[in-house]
């Protein structure tokens, strides 16, 4: 080894890039990242790369129906990281969105089976409230351990997912009378306590609710006095004892928030999409919104386009699976080919790399 | 080392350093703060690579690229901070990172050897979180020499020790010395420099001054090396006008988390109108100091700190107070700290965010007043003439000076009663300094109580009215400004008077 060689590249952080420049980047990752697919899927099953895109494009947008669909999921996962932005915001790791989802589904199932005599505006109010406190709880916890005794938080969550995980099994087990482990649709006959259907669709409260959130999480971040000091604490606790913020006091607010729409994530998917009540109901998606919300930089616009695009993907993956008989692995490493890059256009807006013999005029600047 | 330069940023931390080490010797390295001792050692031990200058060991030019690159060189570093894993034993930590096979009875083996050789004291099987500070940093020695280092570079060793370990640690230093080891050892305290090199090299400022023998240096003589001769600054010093006591501090004492005394007993009042400078070694208490009189320390008990306000009301005691409580009581205390983007500003907002840091939460509003923020950042680019592409720009990619303005500007924009600096002109050129020395005076005139942090005894000497030095934690003694010299502050600074208290 010839020992008198500086290192080949090195890595150092770039100063602020024109907005456009960075946009750029983002659309040739994504061009780069159809590339790549389209080698990877012609390479693997000898398939039309463009048969295979459009055949994504049909299994989200189709047909109506699909295209309701779409936005329904998109939705839920757009609710789920309105709910995690203000904690990753403040940079506390709250991946527990899947329990307070999950707990959130949890009671509002439970007002389905047990106030079927309420009018059913009533009971939705009671739903969602009960679903709010629900969730808030489950990041209230964490929130309180981590403020007073600075306990790990990414830890605590987790911990809080199978507790709210095996409390669902208890009652899924204890509401189901012909032990099949499930609970089947609640209120099949009825329909008590499902979505009203708004304008003839059956998916417009869903949309209507998660608008509302995400609008009301826009403005609180960007104007209000609270938005503030979740960006102060994120960015530095020491800055915040020096502004004279309260930390503890930020933490568990935000938490209390955070938690509450992840319950209400958990309202909507029960009693606006699915009408039952499972283990799976949270389904990963509060790991995924993790993505959206880190992604979109917390702002709630970039938030709706991701959530559609990762929804998009997913739905485009079905569908080729059964169009072109793959399973559906081959076409999810479609869907992690296209987030790889988009992911890695990152690194290279934020730094930039120094090739050996360019560093003399760098030191020189 | 042959005209070694660091450049970090703007900053030059060493500007054409060359140093000699040989083989059987005991070498200093001497310098105030930030006069680059621990970079230029970090390019020898390759956590940094040089920008210009060349490396020889034993006559060869060589790259040192990595911490790897230094061991194979037999280059190996002990540094301020132990770099240990807490829950491995001893022997375990020393063959972390090492090329060949695993037999910790082996390495133990080896351990003991080198331990009776040098005289050191180790147990190869005790876990590290189980030993004093002292036995830690014995075994970080034992893992250097594990690998075969005839390099030893050792940074500011004693700042952890008691007078008794350090003895030991001299004793074990001079056995390495008498076995052909090379040992460089970084320090402040100029008694211990007497007592164990045999040569001494001083840097001032990022640029070598000299080497002399020990034998014919006296802590007067390395004093004056190490301050340099006074320079002649042209800052203005108005007299204060008519000062009124601002603040009382009595019994001061805090301690860190470890339950070390980081000040210890401290009383000193301050006034309106005059600059108190404090000067002192880094670490001896000047950033606890500021922060407990802005409400962000823990003080043991006993400590009070009086605040007199302008208007003659009683005074306040301020200990036991946060931040906001402080505020509230409508005390207007400026604090510019040393860490200006970790505590002073949010690196990612504008400066017009940055703004409203300490005053978004008056009026009852649940949104964000913006218009006046916006105003004022508008008010101090202008005014400071801050160079910023836009006041919404985040401060962190601002230039040191700039941040430095922004952070000042708002402070002195709160119209405060007493006003806290630390190292103000850290890493600023010389107009970005003299705004900040024009500002503070301006201040004073205006009847405020300005604490005055510094490293430079030039500057300090020049600008401050009372100058406050601390050493060890203990007040060492406080000197009219106008009437001291250079070489009696800088042996306050590091020689603790006798009796300690100092008055």
């Amino acid at each position: 080894m010839n020992k008198n060689h500086e290192p080949l590249i090195r890595i150092a952080k770039r100063d602020a890039m024109v907005w456009w420049k960075a946009y750029l980047i983002r659309i040739v990752s994504v061009i780069l990242a159809l590339i790549v697919s389209a080698v990877v899927i012609f390479s693997i099953t000898k398939l039309n790369p463009f048969a295979v895109y459009g055949s994504m494009y049909r299994g989200a947008f189709g047909t109506t129906g699909k295209t309701w669909n779409t936005i329904r999921d998109a939705m839920i996962l757009l609710c789920i990281s309105v709910g995690l932005a203000p904690a990753f915001k403040m940079r506390f790791w709250n991946i527990g969105a899947e329990g307070q989802i999950l707990i959130g589904g949890l009671v509002t199932a439970a007002c389905m089976m047990y106030f079927k005599s309420m009018p059913t505006v009533l009971l939705l109010i009671v739903m969602f409230v009960t679903s709010c406190i629900a969730g808030a709880l489950w990041g209230l916890l964490p929130a309180i351990f981590k403020a007073k005794w600075n306990t790990n938080e990414t830890l605590f969550t987790l911990m809080m997912n199978y507790v709210a995980i095996y409390l669902t099994s208890f009652f899924v087990d204890f509401w189901d009378k012909k032990q099949s482990h499930s609970v089947g649709i609640i209120n099949l006959d009825t329909g008590k306590g499902w979505f009203p259907r708004l304008f003839g669709e059956q998916y417009i409260l869903n949309v209507i609710i998660v608008v509302l959130l995400a609008a009301g999480m826009y403005f609180y971040l960007k104007i209000s006095k609270h938005g503030y000091e979740i960006a102060v604490v994120g960015e530095s606790e020491n800055t915040a004892r020096y502004a004279g913020i309260n930390v503890k006091k930020v933490i568990i607010r935000t938490m209390l928030i955070s938690g509450a729409i992840c319950g209400i994530a958990g309202f909507v998917e029960v009693a606006g999409v699915s009408h039952t009540i499972s283990t799976s109901t949270a389904g990963g998606r509060g790991f995924t919104a993790i993505i959206v919300a880190w992604l979109a930089k917390f702002n709630s616009l970039t938030m709706t386009l991701i959530s559609f695009l990762l929804v998009f993907l997913d739905k485009g993956a079905a569908q080729i699976a059964s169009d072109f008989n793959l399973n559906e692995y081959a076409s999810e490493m479609v869907t992690g080919i296209i987030l790889f890059f988009i992911l890695g256009s990152e690194f290279f807006i934020n730094y930039r790399l120094i090739l050996r013999g360019k560093h003399k005029e760098v030191a020189a600047k | 080392m042959e005209n070694v330069t660091k450049v970090f940023g703007s900053t030059v931390a060493n500007n054409k350093v060359t140093l000699d080490i040989y083989s059987g010797e005991i070498l200093s390295l001497l310098g105030e703060n930030g006069s680059g001792k621990t970079t230029l050692m970090n390019m020898l031990s390759g956590i940094y690579y040089p920008d210009e200058g060349d490396i020889y060991v034993d006559g060869k030019k060589v790259a040192i690229r990595s911490p790897k690159d230094a061991f194979d060189l037999g280059i190996g570093m002990i540094h301020q901070h132990f770099k240990l894993i807490d829950v491995f034993t001893a022997a375990e930590n020393v063959a972390l990172g090492i090329d060949e096979k695993l037999n910790l009875k082996e390495v133990s083996a080896r351990i003991n050897e080198i331990c009776e050789k040098y005289g050191f004291d180790v147990d190869p099987d005790q876990k590290v979180y189980d030993m004093s500070v002292s036995q830690k940093q014995t075994l970080e020695i034992v893992k250097v020499l594990y690998r075969g280092a005839n390099i030893l570079i050792l940074d500011e060793p004693t700042a952890v020790l008691t007078p008794q370990e350090t003895e030991k640690l001299f004793d074990v230093l001079r056995n390495m010395r008498a076995d052909g080891k090379s040992i460089i050892i970084i320090t402040h305290k100029l008694h211990e420099v007497l007592s164990i090199s045999d040569r001494v090299s001083i840097l001032r400022k990022g640029e070598y001054v000299g080497t002399v023998d020990t034998a014919d240096a006296t802590e007067l003589s390395l004093t004056e090396m190490m301050v340099g001769k006074k320079v002649i600054l042209n800052i203005d010093r108005p007299e204060p006008e008519n000062p009124v006591k601002r603040l009382q501090i009595k019994n001061l004492s805090i301690k860190n988390s470890d339950g070390v005394n980081v000040l210890e007993n401290i009383n000193f009042d301050v006034f309106g109108g005059e600059i108190l400078g404090i000067a002192g070694i880094s670490g001896c208490g000047q950033k606890e100091l500021l922060e407990a009189v802005a409400g962000l320390q823990n003080t043991c008990d006993g400590s009070s700190i009086l605040y007199d306000s302008p208007d003659g009301e009683s005074a306040i005691e301020l200990i036991g107070k946060t931040p906001k409580q402080i505020h509230n009581l409508g005390i207007a205390l400026s604090f510019v700290p040393e860490d200006r983007l970790g505590m002073g500003l949010v690196g990612s907002m504008g400066m017009s965010d940055n703004m409203m840091l300490k005053s978004y939460m008056d009026g009852h509003s649940f949104f964000l007043e913006r218009k006046s923020p916006k105003k004022l950042a508008e008010k101090i680019k202008k005014e400071l003439g801050v160079v910023t592409p836009g006041i919404n720009t985040p401060v962190r990619k601002l230039s040191g000076g700039n941040v430095q303005k922004v952070l000042v500007g708002r402070e002195i924009a709160s119209a405060p009663a007493v006003l806290m600096t630390a190292y103000a002109v850290r890493g600023l050129d010389i107009n970005t300094s003299y705004t900040i020395y024009h500002l503070l005076n301006e201040q004073k005139k205006k009847g405020v109580a300005v604490i005055y942090v510094g490293e430079d005894l030039d500057v300090l000497l020049a600008h401050a009215d009372r100058i406050l030095v601390l050493c060890d934690g203990k007040l060492n003694g406080i000197v009219d400004a106008r009437n001291t010299t250079k070489e009696e502050v800088g042996l306050l600074m590091t020689k603790l008077q006798d009796g300690g208290e100092g008055k």
